[in-house]
């Protein structure tokens, strides 16, 4: 496959693997995280790990949108298709979820609730056009590169009177959820998870640019460089991070340029910026509150926003009991760290979020990782 | 037909029609139904009895008999529809026994409202594709439900077949040190169901694998009758029919991601979806466990045949405590093959 093919081979994948090893101080460690969830499901894949020299460590970052959605959100939605017969609209992943009371999207859909998955915001209006009577409202989730869709259906909406169609914003930014994670006394802490350098997000950083990284790179000097989402521009990556750690550099450098520009998507960024605000702070599953880190529906648009229209308190929920998706998401524990993984919480039964998306974490370790090491761990301390 | 139009004044109006609750009721308008649509196009001795169930001679050996309800959407799909689906599901199942099927029997719950001239259209593949597999379909049963208590029409047949003296493919047999082998290339049933449902319109050149591989099945048998285990990757895909025959016989295993046949078309839809086609559905494939010394033999035997044209030897079974399904990675890296979780998508077979 053209466009494919070229960043999953196997030649290049050793050349790489052969620089890498080649470059690396063996006296050091390389704590290297990766934003987002793309990368992670990448990594292990494509088993990316085994072609890495062992002092070089991939720390699994927050970037996995389903992940990083608290429970309260989720019960708002269970509550917006039980309590206001509504039709809920979502994308897959979410369906499993699990909320408060281990309710998900799925179980209330069973009992009776109208929830229907969509592939895209068009799927959406659509239903909204087809059901007139019925109030639609499109669980909007994502980081930046899932905003500008949402702009787009918000707008037509408007431009086509939809009366019932409105959005439950969720929408989070990614450079805000970094910040706050370098700036965590658990990772700042020494002893703890130190993380030496950033694998920037590709399609986020399509939106965006590379510009807004500029910033932390600088005040917290860590290197970033932004990566594609193939197996080749992962290595490729890595490897430009540790010639900067080697060399005492914290630059923002940019692996990914046949998609990535310093500015960004411009017309998508106006887009956003007519249509959403920053919100002042924004409850993320595993870092708690992050200021302006989240974004809101503008009044001007308020007959689209699914909080102006319906009743949606804030619910504060709490995770399950043991569950460390928390501290796996800011990359201070590992999976296997996690009494519930492999036991009670595996990809079927999934007690948190880092095990629902194929993105999470715990997932990714379960379902492509688990033979290196986790199996043994899990199921050993279990028996 | 001079008989028939005695019995039934009027025709059923195929063209306009629809099912509707006296269709079901066991009355005239069913036992028309039955006569002008499935006996018609089922056409068989046993079946042109008329008795309530079907009696025949069954020859020497182990009968194994196989049943799979079908419940697609949409009901035609590139490739196939759901008649005959039907049949090459429950014909595939038997012969994965190392079976030679010889009669299979069809329910139809039919939902009141459906088209008479789809559910013709139906029961014409269905008849046709019994007929070129040389099975025939010689009992059946017909119900209808309430409009909205269906999805147009779900059919379940079961099948009936005779395994080979000296035969004895289990699932629980794989030992480490065989060969697996897999019929062609993997995901195309399933990919042609996505390009044809109504919110995921794509164009593909796709059509469903969907066949009747018992013939292929008697071939690779009588070459080697001690095949370890078959097994028709269907919903799961690849991925997960190899973890449960790892559960069933307590090993591991080990594949070759390069070795694994699939088509580019599919390939790029699964990359467009986010899907792996390792987790896609087949309706027409087959993985077959062998000891490593029939392995090449086997692969000659299948690749003669134009349903095996694109076999291979994917792998090996490996001694693994865990029961892992491993995979050397294109890239050059390994992972775990891991069962399915939930569902990549509803309803395809």
């Amino acid at each position: 496959m053209k466009y494919v093919d070229e960043f999953r081979r196997h030649d290049l994948a050793q050349k790489l693997s052969r620089a890498i090893h080649n470059e690396v101080d063996r006296g050091r460690q390389y704590n290297l995280m990766e934003f987002c969830g793309g990368h992670t499901h990448a990594i292990f894949r494509y088993g990316v790990q085994d072609l890495m020299p062992d002092n070089v460590r991939f720390v699994h970052g927050p970037g996995c949108p389903v992940c990083v959605l608290p429970v309260g959100r989720i019960d708002n939605a269970i509550q917006l298709a039980q309590q206001h017969d509504v039709i809920l609209c979502t994308y897959g992943d979410l369906l499993r979820v699990p909320g408060s009371g281990r309710k998900s999207l799925l179980k209330v859909k069973a009992e009776g609730a109208d929830v229907r998955m969509v592939y895209s915001t068009q799927d959406a209006l659509k239903i909204a056009r087809d059901n007139p009577g019925r109030e639609v409202v499109f669980f909007a989730i994502g980081f930046e590169t899932t905003t500008p869709p949402t702009a787009v259906a918000i707008r037509q909406a408007q431009a086509e009177g939809l009366k019932n169609f409105s959005a439950f914003c969720n929408h989070v930014l990614t450079p805000a959820a970094i910040q706050n994670i370098l700036e965590s006394p658990e990772v700042r802490e020494i002893g703890s998870v130190l993380i030496d350098g950033f694998f920037g997000p590709s399609h986020v950083s399509s939106v965006i640019g590379s510009q807004p990284y500029e910033f932390f790179a600088e005040e917290f000097q860590r290197p970033v460089v932004i990566a594609g989402f193939e197996p080749l521009d992962v290595m490729q990556s890595a490897l430009m991070l540790i010639r900067q750690l080697n060399e005492g550099r914290h630059e923002v450098e940019n692996e990914y340029t046949r998609v990535v520009s310093r500015d960004g998507n411009r017309k998508a960024k106006a887009l956003v910026a007519e249509v959403f605000e920053l919100r002042r702070s924004f409850e993320w599953r595993g870092l708690g509150l992050v200021p302006y880190s989240a974004l809101r529906i503008k009044s001007a648009y308020a007959g689209f926003d699914t909080e102006k229209r319906f009743e949606v308190p804030a619910i504060q929920a709490s995770d399950v009991k043991g569950c460390e998706c928390p501290s796996i998401l800011r990359g201070v524990k590992k999976p296997t760290d996690c009494r519930l993984f492999g036991t009670v919480c595996t990809p079927e039964n999934p007690m948190g979020s880092c095990m629902v998306s194929s993105e999470g974490a715990c997932a990714a370790y379960w379902t492509y990782g688990r033979f290196r090491e986790a199996a043994t761990t899990a199921r050993e301390a279990n028996a | 037909m001079s008989a028939k139009a005695k019995r039934f004044p009027q025709r059923l109006n195929i063209r306009s029609g629809t099912i509707d609750m006296t269709h079901g009721s066991g009355g005239r308008a069913m036992a028309q139904l039955i006569d002008e649509l499935f006996v018609t196009h089922f056409d068989n001795e046993l079946l042109r009895q008329a008795n309530d169930q079907a009696a025949f001679d069954v020859p020497a050996g182990r009968l194994v008999m196989s049943t799979d309800g079908h419940v697609i959407s949409p009901l035609f799909f590139p490739g196939g529809d759901i008649g005959s689906l039907a049949v090459h599901g429950t014909l595939n199942d038997v012969a994965m026994a190392g079976a030679r099927p010889l009669y299979l029997s069809a329910g139809f719950i039919l939902e009141e409202g459906f088209p008479l001239v789809d559910l013709e259209r139906i029961v014409i593949s269905m008849g046709a594709a019994a007929k070129s597999a040389g099975v025939p379909v010689v009992t059946g049963d017909t119900k209808v439900v309430e409009r909205g208590k269906g999805d147009g029409v779900f059919i379940t047949t079961t099948g009936v077949g005779i395994v080979p003296e000296g035969v004895n493919i289990s699932g629980d047999r794989a030992r480490p040190g065989d060969a697996i082998l897999v019929s062609g290339s993997i995901g195309d049933h399933g990919v042609a169901i996505m390009s044809s449902r109504e919110n995921l319109t794509f164009e593909t050149t796709i059509e469903s694998d969907s066949a009747a591989l018992h013939q292929l099945v008697a071939a690779m048998v009588a070459a080697v009758p001690d095949i370890h285990c078959l097994r028709d990757p269907t919903r799961g895909g690849l991925a997960t029919t190899l973890n449960e025959l790892a559960l069933q016989s307590g090993v591991g295993m080990q594949l070759t991601e390069d070795a694994i046949p699939v088509r580019p078309a599919v390939s790029a839809a699964c990359e467009l979806l986010g899907l792996d086609p390792l987790y896609i559905a087949n309706e027409g494939k087959l993985i077959c466990i062998c000891a490593p010394e029939d392995a090449q033999r086997l692969l000659t035997v299948m690749q003669a045949d134009p349903l095996g044209a694109e076999a291979a030897i994917i792998g090996e079974v490996i001694e693994d405590a865990h029961g892992f399904v491993r995979m050397q990675t294109g890239f050059g890296g390994s992972r775990v093959v891991d069962w399915l979780t939930g569902e990549q998508l509803p309803r395809i077979c």
